[in-house]
This record gives structure tokens, C-alpha cells and sequence, in this order.
């Protein structure tokens, strides 16, 4: 049984004072051959997680284009979910020990799925690996399947991609993030870029007083350098990295440093890299540790908005949206180029690229010498973000990817 | 005022990315796949690339010209890929040739340089084109200036942009119809000589409803 979700409207009107009435007139011109027409996403979690976020926003625009849409979640027990979350990991490319009785986990849900989705819209779309095998129900021709991957597949462990494997061929086309996420499949893969939602709250606009705020809250100078990254405790997020270059930029340039992450109190490895990170901090009064709470949009935004220089160090990444939430804030951002931030950060047009402590140091130098160039950047950067990540971007490539699958037939 | 016997009508183009099997690490990859990619796939890193980041007006000029200076730190070789101008194109085929000529030289030149490890891989990707009728359309010039400021970026970038190839001429949609819908040849000449490198599609766009300004000035 699917779960009723309630989701977030916003009219397309009010994208249309952000993008242009032209813009929003031109998603009307796509979905007019797609009025009344069925579709089905269906994803495992109705809340938290990138997937639902879009999710949450995309379906009641393609509704306002009235678009018969919906949205089900595919429902699993803990184990269900055990199981997934090692294959989740593993996919990424983390050691895992296969056992049978995870991959029966996995069938026996997909089966009980199965049986209780509709799955007979005109075009099901499936999101990550956890429903791919609800496939097994296709009838050959009677409508179109799309498996959207949300993960890097760049170097998955071989037995669970093998698993998985024998359902993603039986789809149409599958859908990831960055070229070198895919893999060789007998399917046309597509790049589909994850979106920000620029009306959101950790996007929208924000009165400079609410800012002022944030920052006298967490006692961050206004008035001097700030350099920002906001993520998770994470290694993989290289914080400790984040402040060595901060300590050397430091030796030139009069600034604080934001690291801000969720909070890392049911997190164990969160909780583990935080206590490195105050370490590494070694109790610098300019250097602002911020367990944010679980969900916390308008600090996240205010934060951003109040960053002289945005980084995001990570050594490994997903497509890092957080690159493009800086980038819409017009923000110059030091990245390293990694996964999909290189699509984002366009070397020297929509931001800088580093691939090391003192490469992402010196570039940060190199803004904190040059605002002109930072301003160029960061405006460069917004720009960069309108045309290709937000959410009505996202919601004209799947008008195109649904007209192209119909025209195909 | 003239009016046209066959009317201009405005669409909209959408692209999806399809992602090839090619990718390339090294200068002599690069050239290994610019041999053998699609034609989707040329038009795909220069052309469309050419419209989605069109707000660059300082130097990005194609994918290929990106990734040599990004990932390889060849300048020169960026430098001289960047200068080949999609407009001088009627086909894929000629663009192709010239930037399979421009990479071999180089690596002719410096084998070293064509076999060193790019920073990160260049994938070659193709276009998946798909058009829509905009339901308006225009028979004089004041119905063409009206339908133009109401154009989205991406039907300003396929009336104006990617019509060179489907015309098969050195030309775009509206000069061309200027011309032979109109008559107004002078007008569709300077339409035409509109830098698309060093303007953004606004830009070009406002210097071009200023040039149909002074046209209708003059009647």
C-alpha cells in the first residue's frame, strides 16, 4: 500500500516572476501533449532524503500542467531496509560480504510491492535501487519504465551490481546524475542533473536582518572574512581538510571559518569525525563548529548567504548541491573536483576547482585578493544554476525524456 | 508595412543528454573519440553546449576547448579549439574535420603533452533533440519583434543558434526569413552578424529587437 503524501505547492506563477513568464510558458508548450497522461514515481521514503525533496516539489508542478501524476512509496521493514542500506554502501563501493538471505530480503519485498502498487501508469519512473525490482511485473509494451539512479555507480561492488543488474536492463532507459556514474548497460542512460528549489526556504530570499541574526547566534563577525562549508560530519566531506586550508589562508588573510553540519548525536561515525574536527579546530575562537539541528532550511540559507568565500573540499561526492545552493546565492565557491561538482563549477567561469589542501587554500587566496573576480564568479555561478539545476529544469527534461519515450513507441 | 506570405512560427527545443560509451583521459583519446563519436555527439559539445552556457561571454567557447585547458592545462591547444566559430558550419561533418585536425597537430606536435593523464576524464555525450510549437507565429515585422521578446532562452537559442545546421546555410532562422519572408535583406545581414560568443542570449537578443527598431523606424 502506498502512503498519501502531502506535498509542498508552489504555483508555477511564482517561478515565472524568479525565471520569466517565457520560461514557464515554454513548460506549458512541452506538457500540452502530456495532459491527462499517467505517471508514477515511485521511491522508498515519503520524507528526508534528496529524492523526496524533489519529489515533494516536482510532482504538484507536473500536476499543475495537469499531468496525471503520482507519487508512492514502496513500503519495507526494518529488514528491508538493512538490507538496501549495505547495498546502498556497497554500490558506493564499500566492502560488503553478500549473504543469500539479503538478496531473498530484497525479492521477497519486491514481490510484496508488486502486489499492492498500481504500476500502470504510462510511464513509471523508479528511484534508486531499493524498488528496481518492481520491474518483474512489466508487461512487454504496455508502458514505459525509467530507473532514475540517485548514487554513484562508478565503482560499485560486483556482486551486488550484478544483482541489480538484471532489473535495470529490463527498463527503457536509466537515468544518472554524472557520466561517469554510469555504466555499460544495453539501455540509453541519460544525464538528469539533481535540482535546488530556488522558492525553498534554504533558498529563497532572505530579509538581511533574519541573516544578521543567525550569525550574532552562532557569534559570527559580520564585518569580517568568512569562509563557509556546509555539510555533514563526514570524512568523505574532509572538514579537517577545510581547516588546514583555512590555517593557511589564514597567514595571509584576516578571516573565520563556518564549518556547519546536522547534528551528529544519532550519527556514531558523525559523532567520531566531529570530535576530529574540534580537535583539528584546537579551541581557534575564529574557527565555528555548528551541529545544526536535523532541519534547519533558513540557518542553512543564512549562513550561505553570509559566506565571503563558500568551499566544499569533499573527497568524494555524490553531485554536492550544496555547490549549487552557493552558486544560486551568487556565491564564489572553491570546490574540489570531484563527482558532480565539476558539472557545477565550471573551472574559472562558475567557480575555482582545487584538488588538495593548499590548491583549495591558494584559490581561496586567490578570491579573497580578487572580489571583482569573485563577483564575476559567484554572478556567472547563478546564472550556471538557473539555466541547468532548478527544479523547472529538472521538470522539462522529464516532460522531454517522457515525450521522447512516447514518440519512441 | 509588409507582410509575409509565409508567417514565422516560433517553437521551443528541449534537450535531453544522452550519455555514449566514449570517454577520453588523454589528449590522443580525445582524438581517438572526436574520430569516432556521433554527429549528436559534436553538436551535442559545441553547438548546444554553446547555448546552455551562453552567460559566458569570456573565453567558453565548446566542451573540447574546456576540457584542454581544465584538465589538461594545454592553453595553447584550448586557445585554438575555442577559435573555431560554429557559425563558419553548415555540417557536422566539416566541424568535425576541423577539430580532429586542430587535436592531431597538437599531438603530432607534442606527443609527450597527447599521452599525459587528463585531471578528469572527458565523456562524450550526444543531444536528444525535441521540439514544441510556441501556437504563435508572425507574418510582420511587428508580430516577428513581439514573438522574439516573448522567446524562452532555448527558442531564442534554436531559432538563432542551432538553425545554422538545419538550414544547411551560413545563416539563422529569423535573418532567413527576414530576408525572404520580408524582403528586409540589410536588416537580416546585421541580425546575422550578432556575436553568439561574445554575447549572452539576452544580450543578442536586445541588440536584435534594437536593430527591428530602427528597421520600423524607417517605415
Amino acid at each position: 500500500m502506498s502512503e498519501t503524501l502531502a506535498l509542498s505547492r508552489i504555483p508555477l506563477d511564482q517561478y515565472a516572476e524568479l525565471l520569466g513568464a517565457s520560461e514557464i510558458e515554454e513548460l506549458r508548450a512541452l506538457a500540452k501533449p502530456l495532459r491527462g497522461r499517467s505517471i508514477e514515481m515511485i521511491n522508498s521514503t515519503a520524507v528526508g532524503g534528496g529524492v523526496a525533496e524533489i519529489l515533494n516539489r516536482l510532482v504538484p508542478l507536473a500536476e499543475e500542467l495537469e499531468i496525471n501524476i503520482k507519487w508512492d512509496v514502496m513500503m519495507g521493514g526494518e529488514d528491508f531496509f538493512e538490507v538496501t542500506k549495505s547495498f546502498h554502501n556497497a554500490l558506493h563501493g564499500a566492502p560488503y560480504h553478500a549473504s543469500p538471505k539479503d538478496f531473498e530480503i530484497f525479492l521477497a519485498y519486491s514481490e510484496r510491492n508488486r502486489a499492492t502498487l498500481p504500476l500502470d501508469a504510462e510511464f513509471v519512473v523508479i528511484h534508486d535501487p531499493q524498488p528496481a525490482g518492481l520491474i518483474e511485473t512489466r508487461q512487454p509494451g504496455a508502458n514505459h519504465w525509467v530507473w532514475r539512479c540517485h548514487i554513484d555507480l562508478s565503482h560499485p561492488n560486483r556482486t551486488v551490481w550484478d544483482f541489480l543488474e538484471k532489473f535495470v536492463s529490463r527498463y527503457d532507459c536509466a537515468l544518472f546524475s554524472s557520466p561517469e556514474f554510469s555504466r555499460q548497460l544495453p539501455i540509453p542512460q541519460y544525464l538528469f542533473y539533481p535540482a535546488i528549489d530556488p522558492l525553498s526556504e534554504k533558498n529563497c530570499d532572505l530579509d538581511p536582518q533574519f541573516v544578521s541574526q543567525v550569525l550574532g547566534r552562532y557569534h559570527i563577525d559580520p564585518q569580517r572574512t568568512i569562509l563557509t562549508q556546509i555539510s555533514r560530519f563526514d570524512r568523505l566531506k574532509d572538514p579537517v581538510g577545510v581547516i588546514r586550508a583555512y590555517r593557511i589562508v589564514k597567514r595571509y588573510f584576516d578571516c573565520q571559518l563556518v564549518l556547519a553540519g546536522g547534528s551528529a548525536s544519532d550519527d556514531p561515525e558523525g559523532a567520531i569525525v566531529l570530535k576530529e574536527v574540534l580537535r583539528e579546530a584546537d579551541s581557534d575562537p575564529d574557527i565555528k563548529v555548528l551541529e545544526l539541528p536535523a532541519w534547519a532550511p533558513l540557518e542553512v540559507n543564512a549562513l550561505q548567504r553570509a559566506a565571503t568565500v563558500v568551499i566544499q573540499k569533499s573527497l568524494r561526492e555524490g553531485f554536492g548541491l550544496t555547490v549549487s545552493e552557493a552558486l544560486w546565492k551568487k556565491k564564489p565557491v572553491v570546490a574540489s573536483a570531484v563527482g558532480g561538482i565539476p558539472v557545477q563549477i565550471i573551472h574559472k567561469h562558475t567557480g575555482l576547482l582545487a584538488h588538495s589542501v593548499e590548491g583549495t587554500a591558494y584559490q581561496i587566496r586567490f578570491l579573497l585578493s580578487h572580489p571583482e573576480i569573485a563577483a564575476k564568479l559567484g554572478e556567472h555561478g547563478h546564472q550556471h544554476v538557473k539555466e541547468n539545476f532548478l527544479i523547472t529544469q529538472k521538470l522539462k527534461r522529464y516532460l522531454t525524456l517522457f515525450l521522447t519515450l512516447a514518440r519512441g513507441s | 508595412m509588409n507582410v509575409a506570405e509565409t508567417p514565422f512560427e516560433f517553437v521551443t527545443v528541449s534537450y535531453l543528454t544522452r550519455i555514449g560509451n566514449q570517454s577520453a583521459g588523454t589528449l590522443a583519446e580525445l582524438l581517438t573519440g572526436l574520430e569516432h563519436c556521433s554527429d549528436a555527439s559534436i553538436f551535442h559539445h559545441t553547438f548546444q553546449t554553446l547555448g546552455s552556457h551562453h552567460f559566458l561571454t569570456d573565453g567558453f567557447s565548446n566542451d573540447f576547448a574546456q576540457w584542454a585547458l581544465s584538465d589538461t592545462n594545454r592553453n595553447d591547444l584550448a586557445e585554438q579549439l575555442a577559435a573555431l566559430d560554429i557559425r563558419d558550419y553548415v555540417s557536422i561533418a566539416a566541424l568535425r574535420s576541423d577539430l580532429c585536425r586542430v587535436v592531431g597537430e597538437y599531438c603530432a606536435a607534442y606527443p609527450n603533452f597527447a599521452s599525459q593523464s587528463a585531471l578528469e576524464r572527458f565523456y562524450f555525450c550526444e543531444s536528444v533533440e525535441l521540439t514544441a510549437p510556441l501556437g504563435r507565429n508572425a507574418r510582420t515585422l511587428d508580430e516577428f519583434r513581439e514573438g522574439i521578446e516573448h522567446l524562452s532562452h532555448s527558442g531564442f537559442y534554436f531559432h538563432f543558434i542551432s538553425s545554422r545546421l538545419r538550414l544547411q546555410l551560413r545563416t539563422n532562422d529569423f535573418s532567413h526569413w527576414l530576408a525572404d519572408g520580408l524582403g528586409l535583406k540589410s536588416l537580416a545581414e546585421s541580425v546575422n552578424h550578432i556575436d553568439i560568443y561574445t554575447n549572452t542570449l539576452d544580450s543578442a537578443r536586445a541588440k536584435l529587437l534594437r536593430l527591428i527598431d530602427r528597421e520600423r523606424r524607417k517605415a
